[in-house]
């Protein structure tokens, strides 16, 4: 098979060799000239169209002529208006579009609109608007830059071929190619069929009746079709009925009613009904009585199949009247004939393109709304519909219930629907009528309906932010802040173990005295709802206006929620905590609207979760036996009291659990794909704080300078990873805390020294993220290591002494280094280990990790800190040494 | 065994006359032959005709045709048309 052998379309009934070249020629010279077109500029093609549509114009009347000639349809003074419709409000509309190049551009978005030709459109043209339709089609193809092949119906070509001949010859005169119209002369279906399907024709644009729609749409290519319609009118009974009647008439008889969008039935209000008639007769209808409307009934449609017959089409009414029998006065323009229903049993409830129109009395708004819905869906679905009222409610009411591409108000339908004349709809003589229609669009098909739209998206750069409470205060005694914040009604809410310890009274005494204290506790545990709701019932007995939360992340986090149920408690904790993947994007909102406004003051009692500054809550569903994790930063404390006296008695081990949470929290911070300079210089300052001062809050508790320093590293990492969010290794931590009962500083630490290893290398997999320019993390960690003057001479070194120094640091803490030293066995932890792995690759925490952890990958970490072997003694995979180029 | 290597420039004011003449003048010719359409700014259905004609020579296989310089609007025009897979194209 040859390379032309290709082309040749499938199922296309057999033509002769001849009747082949012929149409693959103009489909070859078609497809020349749109290539040749693709290289003109935007004001090439507004130098052609302009004197096109100048020709058109000049030329209207004539063509009119030659198409009532031609069809013998319609009327020519009516003929040559839609010719200058065609080509003069079709140029106001698209004089000033742009077609070419960018044609529209949204810079606050990133997104450029470009125009790509179509290339060959396949165009079929209607008997009922033969050279409108032309003029218009020719001028929207210069305009976009394509070559069209028409093929006219069989009684208009001639009028159709002279319209083409007057478009080319202008077009080319002024610029265009040679060949970017043709006009098919006698041709037959198996001529189309060939040319819908071949593969040079890029689009079909079918104008006309069912068939010539339904075989475009059948064919494969894509294609505009557009089709019959059956326009219902309602006409209600607040219009402005002088202006109905004639608007009616106008459209109903103009071109002797060939435009599809012309009115076929009008429901009128009964109350109006014997007037509206009066006023038809009065300026030329004639009323038709039971017989009359039998006669036409049975003479006009096709009984068997409930369609037009075409011997009306187009024609006058004292014609079709003269054709039948019937008596009318000779200047009669309109035959209206009243019908009681809708449907095949009354034949004139169908489309009828000629100056016959019924009309219906309708009882009420609802049956003159149910007839019209009827009318609509005999046929006309999607196409046109009109309402003539001043009233909005039942102008919007029709509008939802007609199914109409085009729903015209007080005006007439068939010039109303082409647009730019009534109305601001676009110009068009192709109405598209949506699905309903069979067509692929409702629009009025125009010069954007001729290109295919390219976008040109700029990558956009993610909104990023740094949101910290109002007040942060620090230091030894920082809680005698709180006399700063008056407030009458005052909850204290902490642990037992802390109100005996006299912390409480030590937050008491700085309250200013008028202020109404009460002490709420509640377990120091990760809070269950009971517990929050009872706190809730508290805070609404005493109407509170002020929290004073003292205690360790627990407590903040129970105090966190106890005022979002306060102050909103319509707020659904459940469905507050649905998973989200970009908190600028996630479903669920936080209520903004409040019952009750109330001062949140944090007071950390531990040094490591930084819950007096973050965003996040955790609640115990013992019912549903799962945590609820809240996110928001409408649940961040108003106001962080960082007080080191509160720690000074922490426990060696808490001590070092806690710190090493710091760490942790700084660590992924620092590396997270949502880390920017703010949360940096949080993160690295609270690092390098931590390798300091850990240490000796641990060997010296009662250090004042180390316990004042690590609490405030506590919250420093926090303001990080509020902001940065944290990483793979809480996503670890969390699964292995939970399934083992490990506290959750220590589960960190286990995994820590293997995270970073396991970070620092390449990742197997990128998650798709706008924040994520470059991979970085390695050379952050190694910026890490300089900050710490951990020393090495590349990238890998310096990772490599930082998982050492890490590990140093462990073993100064007593952490054990594996999970096996937890007294964990390895069958067990095997056991255990597929939910571990469905654990936590459903955590959130890992999304801002630098690397997307693979199931496997997670499998491998946790065998990793099994048995604990040091990532320092081994090198990280596939890194290559580089240049520093980060900065911070 | 050598190759006369023939260099024609393409007028940008003339394309199509242009190449034309690089047509007459390949009908006896042989080796590998080098349009330079530097100068050319865009191609009218003319110059399409005589390009699908020097296709049809360089199909023949006693010359090879080489077009230097296609600014890529014209490349797009050929691939449209189906042209660009049978010539050669040098930058």
């Amino acid at each position: 098979m040859g390379k032309e052998d290709r082309n040749m379309p499938e199922n296309v009934a057999p033509l002769s060799q001849e009747r082949m070249a012929y149409l693959e020629g103009l489909v070859s010279q078609a497809r020349t000239a749109a290539a040749v077109f693709s290289q003109y500029t935007q004001e090439d093609v507004d130098r052609i169209v302009k004197p096109m549509v100048l020709a058109g114009l000049e030329q209207a009347q004539y063509l009119a002529r030659l198409a009532v000639e031609e069809t013998k349809l319609g009327v020519m003074e009516d003929k040559a208006i839609k010719n200058m419709v065609a080509t003069e409000f079709v140029y106001n509309y698209v004089k000033d579009k742009r077609t070419v190049g960018a044609i529209r551009e949204y810079p606050e978005r990133g997104l450029v609109e470009m125009a790509e030709p179509i290339g060959v459109i396949f165009s079929l043209t209607p008997i009922t608007n033969p050279t409108s339709t032309v003029l218009f089609k020719c001028i929207m193809a210069i305009k976009t830059r394509n070559a069209v092949i028409f093929s006219p119906h069989p009684n208009s070509v001639h009028c159709c071929q002279e319209a083409v001949r007057i478009m080319y010859e202008t077009a080319v005169k002024h610029g265009a190619p040679e060949g970017v119209f043709t006009c098919i002369g006698s041709h037959t279906m198996p001529d189309n069929a060939y040319l819908m399907q071949h593969k040079d024709v890029g689009l079909i644009d079918a104008t006309g009746g069912p068939g010539a729609v339904k075989a475009a749409y059948s064919s494969g290519k894509p294609a505009l079709g557009v089709g019959p319609g059956n326009t219902p009118v309602y006409l209600e009974k607040t219009a402005d009925l002088d202006m109905a009647v004639v608007d009616i008439i106008t459209s109903k008889t103009f071109d002797n009613g060939t435009i599809c969008a012309s009115e076929q039935t009008v429901a009128i209000d009964d109350e109006i009904y014997d007037l509206v008639l009066q006023k038809f007769a009065e300026l030329g209808a004639h009323i038709c009585n039971e017989r009359e409307t039998a006669l036409l009934g049975r003479t006009v449609i096709d009984p068997e199949t409930g369609v037009m017959r075409p011997m009306a089409v187009g024609q006058k009414a004292t014609d079709i009247a003269r054709v039948i029998g019937l008596s009318v006065k000779p200047n009669t323009k309109l035959l209206i004939t009243p019908i009681q229903g809708v449907g095949r049993e009354y034949p004139l409830s169908a489309e009828k393109l000629f100056p016959v129109l019924s009309v219906y009395r309708a009882k009420s708004v609802d049956e003159a709304l149910k007839v019209c819905v009827d009318v609509n869906r005999l046929g006309g679905i999607g196409h046109t519909a009109v309402i003539f009222s001043r009233n909005d409610e039942i102008i919007r009411k029709f509008g939802e219930v007609i199914n109409a591409g085009r729903i015209i108000v007080n005006s007439p339908g068939s010039i109303g629907a082409l647009g730019g004349v009534y109305n601001d709809l676009v110009p068009t003589f192709s109405f598209g009528c949506g699905t309903g229609g069979g067509n692929s669009t409702t629009d009025n098909v125009n010069v954007y309906h001729y290109l295919n739209i390219k976008r040109v998206a700029r990558r956009s750069q993610a909104h990023m932010w740094f949101r910290v409470p109002n007040q942060i205060y620090f230091n030894m005694n920082a809680v005698e802040n709180l006399r700063h914040f008056p407030s009458r009604s005052t909850m204290i809410i902490t642990n037992p173990a802390l109100e005996q310890m006299g912390h409480v009274d030590i937050v008491r005494r700085s309250i200013p005295p008028e202020t109404f204290v009460r002490v709420w506790t509640i377990p120091d545990a990760e809070p269950e709802a009971k517990v929050v709701m009872q706190g809730v019932e508290a805070l609404n007995s005493y109407k509170v206006d002020q929290i004073v939360a003292l205690g360790g992340g627990s407590v903040i986090d129970a105090a966190k929620i106890m005022k979002l149920k306060y102050e909103s408690p319509e707020a659904d904790l459940e469905e507050l905590a649905a998973p989200f993947l970009d908190i600028r994007k996630r479903v669920v909102e936080y209520p903004t609207e409040k019952v009750n406004r109330v001062r949140m003051i944090a007071i950390s009692t531990t040094s490591g979760t930084g819950s007096e500054v973050t965003p996040f809550a955790v609640l115990i569903d013992k019912e549903r036996g799962c945590k609820v994790t809240l996110v928001d930063y409408s649940l961040s404390p108003d106001v962080a009291i960082v007080d080191p006296q509160f720690v000074m008695s922490m426990p060696k081990g808490l001590t070092a659990d806690t710190g090493i949470d710091c760490l942790t929290h700084a660590l992924e911070a620092g590396v997270s794909t949502y880390a920017s300079p703010y949360t940096d210089s949080n993160a690295m300052q609270a690092i390098r704080l931590v390798f300091k001062y850990l240490p000796i809050a641990y060997e010296n508790p009662r250090d004042e300078e180390a316990r004042s320093m690590m609490h405030n590293a506590a919250c420093i990492a926090a303001l990080a990873f509020s902001n940065a969010s944290v990483g793979v290794n809480h996503a670890l931590a969390h699964a292995f805390g939970a399934r083992f009962g490990i506290a959750h500083g220590r589960a960190n630490a286990l995994m820590l020294p293997h995270v970073i290893a396991y970070n620092a290398s390449v990742p197997t997999k990128f998650r798709p993220s706008p924040n994520t320019r470059a991979y970085v993390a390695h050379k952050k960690y190694a910026m890490i290591a300089d900050l710490l003057g951990l020393g090495g001479h590349t990238i890998e070194e310096k990772v490599k002494n930082l998982v050492a120094a890490t590990e140093r640091l462990l073993d100064q803490l007593g952490i054990p280094r594996s999970i096996a030293d937890l007294g964990i066995s390895k069958e067990e932890f095997e056991r255990a280990m597929p939910d571990l792995a469905r654990i936590a690759f459903d955590d959130p925490s890992w999304q801002s990790n630098p690397r997307m952890p693979l199931v496997s990958e997670l499998v491998e970490l946790f065998w990793s800190a099994y048995h604990g072997r040091s990532p320092a003694q081994e090198a990280p995979a596939s890194q290559q040494e580089t240049e520093m180029e980060v900065c911070v | 065994m050598t190759t006369n290597t023939v260099w024609l420039k393409i007028d940008g004011e003339r394309v199509t006359p242009a190449l034309q003449e690089a047509l007459a003048k390949l009908d006896n010719a042989g080796g590998e032959v080098v349009l330079d359409f530097c100068d050319v700014h865009r191609i009218d259905p003319g110059a399409i005709g005589v390009m699908e004609k020097l296709a049809g020579i360089a199909g023949g296989n006693t010359v090879k045709i080489v077009l230097h310089g296609v600014n890529v609007d014209i490349y797009k025009v050929l691939k449209l048309v189906k042209l660009a897979p049978r010539f050669s194209f040098l930058n």
